[in-house]
């Protein structure tokens, strides 16, 4: 009985020390905000932004799985479980050719895209003149600054059958033009080619920064050594730049869903669905245009997931290879 | 002699490659500018367009007289100005706390917004949000919503933690709190990266479309971007885009030229200044802090 008795008071004890306990650092912490309210005074507001155009679309996401009706609101629809997704993975008759288009159009945006800017950055840095290399640099960025809007303006005068000069081109040879934008079989070499087009010279600033970190000495060693241009490039230049080419690389891998809404968005026409539609081009038409909230909220968070899995996928693969990761 | 001809012609092959790609970067500008500047006949000659042959402003007359375009332009115009302006106070007000060691609960605070760059709502949940916000038609829709780039913010806080700290504990000596102290000693220190930032804002500002698209039905509170894509691309011709437009075709070549150009001309206009800062923006972002 004792026994029971002692142990039980220990028990106690040892409840209102840690309650104690709790009520100090309770105290602490709440000095702690006291001391420092005006960080806070600044920080909170922000939070509650924050809180509602981040955190609260967060709320809407369970719409993935609820019949959305405008009457009854986000929270009284009727749940349908996995109905979005049962249908978007077995019935419907865009899902698959839309997915397919996505990945497709960012793999020919890596394969073709991505190298693009290290070549120009290799040829750059044989370039002896240092004028004309800044020239090239400021011209070739330029693209980058515009929206698409704007570029897909230029591209649709520069691409047209009857006046634009591409076409132009195509004629002084005796061919036939080209309906670039119209044709399902020219439409994603015309995305990729005005991708490229645009990001080039921007894409070579982050390969740019890590050349300019090469101690010069290495260059004048490796000529003393017998070292011709491209031994020097090859042991030299392109060794350096390939930290940065593997991260640029598995960046770019993990954003594979996303391939470039605004520049389909504003290039595409009914007659090209078939190769165009990407995810979120889809998400537009039937969510926004056709209120098909629940389905598209399911698109939405389907890509998001993928999205976030391959990011982290790709963070691990780059810690695995010993290079420093983007988290 | 013969490694120097070969240097020489390396050289110029090199140079030759570059500038070639650098007349396939410019010229669509080029060829664009020299549309608008054409008369309606000659803008719609097949071929190359390097220099208007005969200067006709009747293209500029017709766009510059539009009522829409001035109403675009002051849309974006306003929503550069203040949505820039107060983007750069909302990303101190974050970053100066988050960059402080003795803020409470700190890296929770930093986490609660690091997530936000990973995972997100949607478009649809935004939408909808926007909708139950009455932010529909309203043109804070073009400012609130993107108040904090999370990224830009990052990288003002990792700028204000390289600030030495004598230099904010000797004013706290002196009674001063920290609110007066990010306005009267870090953000003056830190104006280089605020001007990157502040450039990086109004570029996206001037060039976003997508909001006016999704949020605002009324043309008057439209901005410029939304106007040009559909003077430029939703009323384009049937043949470039194998489809029939409903209605006329209201705008030639010349029109959509100038209407482009009208609202690249800002950009171009600043580009130089644009050009330095943001190259050095890119290098502050790709460091990691």
């Amino acid at each position: 009985m004792s026994h029971l008795n002692s142990s039980n008071i220990q028990i106690n004890e040892s409840d209102s020390k840690t309650a104690v306990n709790r009520l100090r650092s309770w105290k602490a912490t709440w000095k702690e905000y006291r001391k420092h309210k005006f960080l806070f005074l600044m920080l909170v507001p922000i939070l509650a932004w924050y809180g509602i155009f981040h955190y609260g679309p967060l709320y809407g996401i369970m719409l993935a799985f609820k019949d959305f009706s405008p009457v009854k609101g986000i929270w009284g629809s009727d749940w349908v479980g996995l109905e979005h997704f049962k249908y978007l993975f077995y019935q419907s008759p865009d899902f698959a050719r839309i997915f397919r288009n996505t990945v497709l159009i960012s793999l020919y945006n890596i394969v073709f895209g991505f190298p693009a800017p290290i070549i120009l950055v290799l040829m750059l840095n044989e370039v002896r003149s240092s004028l004309f290399k800044r020239f090239a640099q400021s011209i070739s960025y330029v693209p980058h600054f515009f929206s698409w809007v704007i570029l897909s303006g230029i591209i649709i005068v520069m691409l047209s059958p009857s006046e634009g000069p591409v076409n132009y081109i195509l004629h002084l040879f005796g061919a036939e033009p080209i309906y670039f934008l119209a044709d399902p079989e020219y439409f994603r070499p015309t995305l990729v080619v005005t991708n490229i087009w645009k990001e080039i010279g921007w894409g070579t600033i982050i390969y740019l920064a890590a050349l300019s970190g090469i101690d010069p000495t290495l260059y004048e060693a490796a000529v003393i050594d017998g070292a011709g241009r491209w031994k020097k490039m090859w042991h030299i230049t392109i060794p350096s730049i390939l930290p940065v080419v593997s991260i640029m690389f598995i960046l770019s891998l993990g954003g594979i869903l996303n391939a470039g809404f605004d520049q389909i968005f504003n290039l595409y026409s009914p007659v090209v669905y078939e190769v165009a539609d990407v995810l979120d081009t889809f998400v537009y038409r039937a969510g926004i245009q056709q209120s098909q909230f629940g389905l598209t909220t399911a698109v939405g968070l389907f890509k998001n997931v993928i999205g976030i899995a391959l990011v982290l996928g790709t963070n691990f693969i780059v810690k695995r290879l010993g290079q420093e990761g983007v988290l | 002699m013969k490694p120097k001809f070969g240097e020489h012609l390396f050289q110029t092959v090199l140079i030759i490659i570059i500038s070639l790609l650098c007349i396939s970067t410019i010229y669509p500008f080029i060829h664009v500018a020299s549309v608008s500047l054409s008369s309606p006949s000659e803008a719609g000659r097949f071929g190359f367009h390097l220099y208007p042959k005969e200067i006709d402003f009747f293209a500029w007359k017709q766009v510059l007289s539009q009522t829409k375009i001035w109403i675009g332009f002051g849309n974006s115009v306003f929503r550069t100005v203040v949505g820039t302006f107060l983007t750069l106070i909302a990303m101190s007000l974050c970053a100066y706390p988050l960059s402080r060691k003795y803020l409470p609960h700190r890296s929770f605070y930093t986490m609660i917004i690091l997530f936000t760059m990973f995972f997100g709502g949607g478009t649809i949940p935004t939408f909808l949000l926007i909708k139950e916000l009455n932010l529909m038609d309203s043109v804070w829709v073009y400012i609130v919503p993107g108040l904090v780039p999370t990224f830009s913010m990052l990288v003002l806080r990792n700028f204000f933690m390289a600030i030495p700290a004598e230099l904010e504990e000797s004013a706290k000596i002196d009674g001063a709190n920290d609110i007066r102290i990010l306005f009267g000693i870090i953000l003056p220190l830190s104006k280089p990266v605020l001007a990157t930032l502040a450039l990086w804002s109004a570029v996206g500002h001037w060039n976003s479309w997508f909001d006016a698209v999704l949020y605002i039905t009324d043309a008057d509170k439209q901005v410029l971007q939304f106007f040009l894509r559909e003077i430029v691309i939703t009323n384009t011709d049937a043949e470039t885009f194998g489809r029939t437009v409903v209605g006329n075709f209201k705008y030639g070549p010349s029109i959509k030229a100038a209407t482009i150009i009208f609202a690249a001309l800002p950009i171009l206009i600043v580009y130089p200044i644009l050009q330095k800062y943001f190259v050095k923006g890119t290098m502050i972002g790709s460091l990691k802090g």
